[in-house]
């Protein structure tokens, strides 16, 4: 059946080349409704693609950039880090919703009014979905990182060198020096700083020597200083006057090799850029979901059985939201992949 | 030619007309299903929030006049203080309070305030005039009317799309009565003025207010286009191709895409904007010291943002111009009483110039640091748009030639467009081209050349499109004495404003300066100086003949008796005098031919429902 339906499709569209241009008629056989909602997303789309672009124009113009795979490679199911892990299961909820969608409208179509409606609570909650797992990724990014608009504590070495332990020598792990080649990537962590000189935290170790990992996933040694201390210079780590530590380390090749240097924050660019483009995505995911439950409450109640046009407006917002889905695969693709 | 001998069953009066409608007319069933009126209506659905699109037509251009006057004014105020800065201002005082300044006896505009001006100036005058008061106007207006729709494809969006452009103009308005004043970087807005709000007076609530406001415009523009796009497309009556669309129609369809493929980065620009303004972020600063203070913003750029406003900032002019074009075309033709030459010519140069217009914005940025290489590029593209706009030219000339011209007001307005828009456009060719551009990048040579190519002359596409279709909106004529006066008076006095702005530009004089008393080679142009600013002057009072003449003529105006007085062939003639919402009374006229049948078959025209004879062949093809 479904292949017979597609042939008179195609030769709909063979007749409608010519005469549907006459007047009186709609050109490309589509309601203005739809047309209106194809525009819309044509001006949306050049909406992000000037983002994009100066996205593009800002990550090319800055001397390094943070690699994907050592920013985001922390999940919420413990501790190992595995990049693009998290970020494929949103991706994955999302595109979901997109199948989910799809059935929506075929329901629509169809003018089953429960299927529809189904298909449609079943897509909010792949954008509900998708929206929370975005929300514990900026979490985790905000409150555990340290990542702000501002601040960007994700960077990249661009020689090879060796830590610093506290007190100025090589520093260990797991009985080897610690050491680190160019293009690794390294997250500059931060100290809880205490307000009140007396509390008995920072006196227990502020000091003391720090194990690191390689990434913030929440299990180095959390550190904490005194703000009448900040900045702290020590011959193993400078900790600024916000309290973020700048582990040092000493170059091993190169013509500075034997220069001891500390971690730099990375281009303020990235954060800056990753939560207005995230954010400007999730905001449109927000307002699909937010469309989507008004649809499927107006469906429910039996609005679209009693429209001449039906269920247009399920296909007006499956145009939407799969257009939300395709700007998330570059989004995708520029902050995650490249 | 056996052609010709078709002249057979052609209606010549009233009832014939409504005999062929009714018999060859598209029934879309309006009448049954609304009972005559679909539209219930009460004062303020007829005149505040209506969903007509002539209503909200009439609402786009007389918002748009008084934006107009708004913007005439700030300019006279900036000219009296550069042109006569040793004369006092102290009489303004009243009007500007704290913004005159009075020293020794002498009051002048301060400097802060003359920037602001300038600034507002030229927003106003871009977006709430230009683009929301002529295409605004012309595209609900014409849309519907000549395509033949009941109205546009969705009249609520329609309205929407006016209230917002009201609720920006409501909150411009506001930022002019802030106490460090309304914003003051230029309207092109570039960082730093725009975001640090320590640069100048106005960067501060100024630019917030200026922003908001252009935020909501932009929202305003969306709407509006979206819906003539979809009209146009969709709501074609029976019959009307796309070859046998009128140019306006052409101009508006045209403009409408252009509006949402750029206006769309622009926000894109505003966004970062407002992120820079209000999170800190560094997305167009990097590496500032203000007061010998350095800022925490690194790694920005400051060109990134031009390249995205000129993205938008470019297409602009074309979003001024196109309407324009549109509406000249089809003035022209119906008052030379031949069809326009060259339709299809039109049509593509139109597609062309368009296409064009988003391949050039970086020749705004010939001094900004571009790389030369890729300047030739866009001096290469920007001097072929010459190219089609010639093709207009031409063919608006050809129009022209022999014909039985009737200089009424209308079609004067649309020459004089043709005339301002070849004197401003061949300056365009000395700007294009980067090497020149040097030398007169930022000086007031440029700011003749746009005044003359996108201000006035888009003004004079305007004023021959009010002049024109003001019977159509209020079923009265205006007085025909004082268009012409009108026309004369502003013909003459914006060149005299303009031209000899190219030779204090050529000499150097740079734009956007509050006074050149400290130049000693300037010093010989104070009489221009003088001389332009009187011509300012002079012009604008010209332009109180016009607004006096348009409401003292939708009331007392001289009554229209014929539904078509100018003898147009296009459907928005065939409406009744007073045009309900619906536009037709009964069916909707099919189009049988294109809508430049002037002169034809011994006919001084033939309207677009009658059918064509045996063996005719149909125009523009």
């Amino acid at each position: 059946m479904a292949s017979q339906t597609d042939h008179v499709e195609v030769e709909h569209e063979v007749h409608a080349s010519k005469a549907d241009w006459s007047g009186g008629k709609e050109p490309f056989q589509v309601s203005y409704g739809k047309l209106m909602m194809w525009y819309f997303l044509l001006s949306d789309a050049f909406t992000f693609a000037g983002l994009l672009i100066a996205y593009g124009a800002l990550r090319f113009s800055s001397p390094t950039w943070p690699s994907p795979d050592f920013v985001f490679s922390t999940h919420p199911f413990g501790d190992s880090h595995l990049p693009l892990i998290f970020v494929t299961i949103m991706s994955f909820l999302l595109i979901v919703s997109s199948v989910t969608m799809v059935r929506a409208v075929q329901e629509g179509h169809r003018e089953n009014k429960n299927g529809a409606v189904f298909w449609l609570l079943m897509t909010v909650l792949g954008g509900l979905s998708f929206l929370g797992c975005q929300a514990w990724e900026w979490t985790n990014l905000i409150a555990k990182e340290h990542m702000t608009v501002t601040t960007n504590p994700f960077s990249v070495h661009n020689a090879a060198g060796v830590y610093l332990a506290a007190d100025g020598s090589e520093a260990k792990k797991n009985g080897k020096p610690e050491t680190f080649v160019s293009g690794d990537g390294y997250l500059i962590h931060k100290a809880t700083v205490l307000t009140d000189d007396n509390d008995p935290r920072g006196k227990q170790v502020a000091h003391q020597g720090e194990h690191h990992d390689d990434h913030g996933g929440g299990h180095h040694q959390e550190v904490f200083v005194y703000k009448s201390q900040l900045p702290l210079d020590e011959p193993g780590r400078y900790i600024d006057e916000k309290g973020y530590i700048h582990r040092k380390f000493k170059l091993i090749e190169g013509p500075n090799a034997g220069k001891i240097m500390q971690e730099e924050f990375g281009p303020k660019a990235f954060g800056a850029l990753f939560f207005f483009i995230t954010g400007f995505h999730g905001f449109h995911v927000f307002s699909g979901v937010v469309f989507l439950l008004i649809i499927a409450i107006n469906a429910a109640s039996g609005l679209y059985e009693a429209r001449r046009n039906g269920y247009e407006m399920v296909e007006k917002i499956g145009l939407y939201w799969h257009f939300v889905d395709l700007v998330w695969v570059f989004v995708f693709l520029v902050f995650y992949l490249l | 030619m056996a052609t010709m001998t078709t002249t057979t069953n052609l209606p010549a009066t009233q009832h014939d007309e409504e005999v062929l409608i009714e018999q060859l007319g598209y029934d879309d069933h309006f009448h049954e299903h609304h009972h005559g009126d679909k539209y219930k209506s009460n004062f303020i659905t007829t005149y505040i929030f209506s969903q007509d699109h002539k209503m909200i037509a009439k609402q786009f251009l007389i918002t748009g006049m008084f934006w107009a006057i708004m913007g005439s004014l700030m300019s006279l105020v900036f000219r009296l203080q550069l042109g006569f800065p040793q004369e006092s201002l102290t009489w303004l005082k009243p009007f500007l309070g704290k913004w005159i300044v009075v020293q020794n006896g002498v009051g002048s505009l301060s400097p802060e305030f003359y920037y602001a001006l300038v600034t507002i100036h030229g927003t106003v005058l871009v977006f709430f005039v230009l683009t929301a008061g002529l295409s605004g106007t012309f595209s609900n207006l014409l849309i519907p009317l000549q395509v033949g729709a009941r109205d546009m494809a969705s009249p609520f969006l329609n309205m929407l799309s006016y209230w917002f452009f009201f609720l920006a103009g409501v909150v411009m308005f506001l930022s002019l009565f802030l106490s460090t004043g309304p914003f003051s970087g230029g309207w092109t807005a570039y960082p730093p003025l725009s975001i640090l709000p320590q640069a100048s007076t106005g960067s501060g609530a100024g630019m917030t207010l200026w922003a908001i406001s252009l935020v909501l415009f932009v929202v305003s523009v969306l709407l509006g286009g979206i819906n003539y796009i979809t009209t146009v497309l969709n709501l074609r009556t029976k019959g009307m191709t796309m070859w046998r669309l009128p140019l306006t129609i052409w101009a508006f369809f045209i403009t409408a895409i252009i509006g949402l493929l750029s206006f769309p980065v622009l926000v894109s620009a505003f966004l970062l904007v407002i992120f820079d303004r209000t999170f800190g972020t560094s997305f167009f600063l990097s590496e500032i010291f203000i007061g010998g203070q350095a800022l925490e913003h690194v790694g920005g750029s400051p060109v990134l943002y031009q390249h995205l406003f000129w993205f938008l900032g470019h297409p602009e002019v074309y979003i001024i111009i196109l309407p324009a074009m549109g509406l000249v075309s089809e003035v022209l033709s119906v008052h030379s009483r031949k069809p326009i030459f060259g339709y299809k010519a039109m049509v593509f140069s139109m597609l062309a110039i368009a296409f064009l217009s988003f391949i050039v914005w970086a020749h705004h940025m010939f001094m900004s640091g571009v790389n030369p290489f890729i300047s030739n590029f866009f001096v290469i593209f920007t001097l072929i748009i010459a190219v089609p706009s010639a093709v207009k030219v031409f063919n608006w000339i050809s129009t022209l030639y022999r014909g039985n011209i009737r200089f009424n007001a209308a079609s004067l307005f649309a020459i004089g467009f043709v005339s301002l828009f070849i004197s401003g456009g061949l300056t365009g060719i000395f700007l294009g081209n980067s090497a020149i551009d040097i030398q007169l990048h930022d000086t007031y040579f440029v700011v003749a050349h746009f005044h003359i190519v996108m201000g006035v002359a888009a003004f004079f596409g305007m004023f021959a499109g009010i002049y024109h279709w003001f019977p159509k909106m209020y079923g009265r004529f205006m007085n025909e004495t004082m268009g012409k006066i009108h026309f004369w008076g502003t013909l003459i006095g914006a060149y005299a404003i303009f031209w000899p702005m190219h030779y204090t530009g050529m000499a150097g004089v740079p734009r956007r300066y509050y006074a050149f008393d400290t130049f000693e080679t300037f010093r010989h142009f104070t009489e221009l100086n003088q001389f332009i600013t009187v011509a300012a002057i002079v012009t604008f009072t010209f332009q109180l003949v016009f607004v006096i003449n348009f409401f003292y003529s939708i009331w007392n105006g001289k009554k229209l008796t014929v539904k078509n007085p100018w003898g147009a062939s296009t459907l928005e003639w065939t409406t009744p005098i007073h045009t309900g919402h619906g536009n037709w009374e009964g069916k909707i006229p099919a189009v049988q031919r294109w809508p430049y049948d002037y002169g034809k078959n011994g006919r001084e025209f033939i309207p677009q429902y009658e059918p064509l004879g045996q063996g005719e062949r149909d125009g523009g093809h």
